[in-house]
């Protein structure tokens, strides 16, 4: 019996039950659908995230440091030092708490930053207009900020924030710039912050050890040199690896792709549970197909059909119905990451692989969970086939 | 054609033994109609079953147009049952959704034959039985003389040798089984082997030997 007759057939006998195979193929549409919708959710977050770590910069080195016994950070001179590193082309250390901003009746909360000139083009952020921290600033720990856009927007509204006098944690500064607006990085807001020269925030936030520091490598080709170089000379001044820890983009971004791909395959295992679900609905029902269908398979057999003709019959029919079950689904998946891409700033997209794989896994699933009915079709004596009802 | 010789098939049914055939022995030459009469629970349709390749005996030798049969694997039967046997039952045994064009291909399909040439052998069968107004008809859209012949067409369109008939008249009214009965009789005189299972002896009567089964056994006519 050819493929296609026996397609066919099992088309006919499909629409035959109509209600039945619709119920039937329900737990498969299902099934596809939450696969294919969690999966592109997955992929979406891992895209997103990923477009996070990359707005770093590729040859950003970010330098932690949790400090060992009395000393938790560099001074600001040791860490300035690290620009003299081969490889190194610029460096720009941190010193960062929270404060309360007030201009007026406005009092806002957000975080402070301190940091030397060349926080701007080494983090690549750069000043919508106003000027930035020069190095005069700092040596007379001059007591001006620099606003992030979300800052500026909030203390000042449509107000020109230039040269406004605003009180950080009480102490009086004047705004001499805002910053480009940036959107957000990893696990921080860039735009909801506030610069001021790096002395200052040592005697503002009581604190001298610096214990963030970002270092500009010379190409992305000679991070792994300045990496090398750099932890050096941090092993040099505190005698202890995990003492500090030094990333790249690099790291980062095959960490994240870890996490977010071990998060998309346990969403699509859990959601593949329901594909599971779906194909013991199928088995169920073929089984049933096959009971009813006895007196059927005894006449088909009486003419001639071999055992493998029953058998790739009803094989067909149920990867018809968990086919025909997974295209659906992925329809619904495809209008799911649709909507939710049209409705939120969440990039889901139902990627190709996802698709031909959905369907595969559920045709797959029809011919797995029919593997066990068809065979009992097939096995059917004729004479007793023959005399069912 | 077909050569039976003490067949024999025994049912266990736990501890007892049932001896539905009893050493049968029988031969029946090619274009020859033989009625097989016997009251119901005699071992007809067993012996039917075991004629028709569906069933295999429990001892004796079967051979078929020159083919032991008894020892056929379950793909080889149903190689024969499609090549060598037309089967007419009481029932139709048409597949409910299919139409009677359909019913009629299946036999052909099993065979492996491009559609095109089924459906050429199957519009002739059909005309033969003179339902060619009838080919797109489900079976529930023909009455029983109609279905009946549907049938016949589908054991005639394989030009089997033999049409095995069980009972082919006896869910039917009198004019629509004279009516199948003149379509088995035409076959006949076109040289094929027709065996008839039947109780009624007006049917059995139009064929040229008739033989009676009681409890298994051949009563009349033996082997011969």
């Amino acid at each position: 019996m050819g493929l296609l007759q026996a397609f066919r057939l099992s088309v006919s006998a499909m629409l035959a039950k109509k209600l039945r195979s619709f119920l039937t193929m329900l737990g498969v549409i299902i099934g596809v659908f939450s696969v294919v919708a969690l999966i592109s959710l997955g992929q979406g977050a891992t895209s997103l995230v990923t477009e996070q770590v990359q707005a770093i910069g590729s040859n950003l080195i970010v330098v932690n440091i949790t400090g060992r016994g009395a000393r938790s950070g560099l001074t600001l001179e040791e860490a300035l030092a690290l620009a003299s590193r081969p490889g190194v082309s610029a460096v720009a250390p941190m010193l960062s708490g929270q404060a309360t901003y007030k201009y007026q009746a406005q009092n806002i909360s957000a975080s402070l930053s301190g940091v030397t000139p060349d926080y701007n083009a080494v983090r690549n952020h750069n000043i919508a207009y106003g000027r930035s921290l020069v190095a005069a600033d700092l040596d007379h720990r001059q007591e001006v900020a620099v606003l992030g856009s979300e800052v500026a927007q909030e203390l000042f509204g449509r107000e020109n924030p230039l040269g406004a006098n605003i009180r950080i944690n009480g102490n009086a500064f004047t705004v001499i710039g805002v910053l480009e607006e940036k959107g957000d990085g990893i696990g921080e807001s860039n735009d909801n912050r506030v610069l001021i020269p790096l002395t200052t925030a040592q005697r503002l936030l009581r604190n001298m050890n610096i214990s963030t520091i970002y270092i500009q490598a010379e190409s992305p080709e000679s991070v792994d040199r300045a990496v090398v170089s750099v932890e050096a000379s941090l092993k040099q001044i505190f005698r202890d690896e995990d003492a500090f820890g030094v990333f790249n983009q690099a790291d980062l971004l095959s960490t994240v792709n870890q996490i977010t791909g071990t998060l998309t395959l346990m969403l699509g295992g859990i959601a593949a549970i329901s594909l599971l679900v779906g194909g013991i609905g199928i088995m169920n029902i073929m089984l049933v197909s096959v009971t009813e269908r006895t007196r059927e398979i005894g006449i088909c057999k009486a003419l001639g059909a071999k055992k493998k003709d029953i058998l790739y019959q009803f094989l067909i029919e149920s990867a018809v119905i968990s086919g025909t079950g997974g295209l659906i689904g992925l329809m619904l998946g495809q209008l799911a990451a649709t909507l939710v891409n049209r409705f939120s700033d969440f990039p889901t997209a139902v990627t190709f692989q996802v698709a031909v794989l959905a369907l595969a896994f559920s045709v797959g699933v029809g011919i797995f969970f029919g593997i066990w009915p068809a065979n009992k079709a097939a096995d059917l004596n004729p004479v007793e086939a023959l005399r069912a009802q | 054609m077909i050569q039976l010789e003490n067949i024999r098939k025994t049912y266990k049914m736990g501890e007892i033994e049932v001896h539905a055939l009893d050493g049968i022995s029988l031969v029946i030459s090619q274009g020859e109609a033989l009625a097989i009469v016997g009251p119901s629970g005699s071992g007809k349709s067993t012996l039917m079953n075991i004629i028709g390749c569906l069933d295999t005996p429990t001892s004796g030798n079967y051979i078929l147009n020159g083919r032991e049969v008894s020892r056929l694997s379950k793909n080889e039967l149903a190689e024969a049952r499609n090549t060598q046997i037309g089967f007419i039952f009481q029932s139709y045994n048409l597949l409910p959704r299919q139409t009677a064009l359909e019913n009629v291909e299946l036999p052909l399909i099993y065979r492996g034959l491009p559609g095109k040439i089924r459906r050429e052998y199957a519009v002739a069968a059909l005309e033969m039985v003179g339902l060619t107004g009838r080919l797109h008809h489900r079976p529930t859209e023909l009455s029983g003389g109609q279905q009946q012949r549907v049938a016949i067409a589908r054991a005639l369109v394989g030009d089997s040798p033999v049409i095995l008939a069980d009972e082919p008249t006896g869910n039917l009214d009198s004019a629509s089984g004279r009516e199948v009965m003149n379509v088995l009789t035409k076959l006949h005189s076109q040289g094929k082997t027709l065996v008839l299972i039947t109780h009624d002896p007006n049917v059995a009567k139009l064929c040229e030997r008739q033989v009676r089964i009681i409890d298994g056994r051949l009563e009349t006519g033996g082997a011969n």
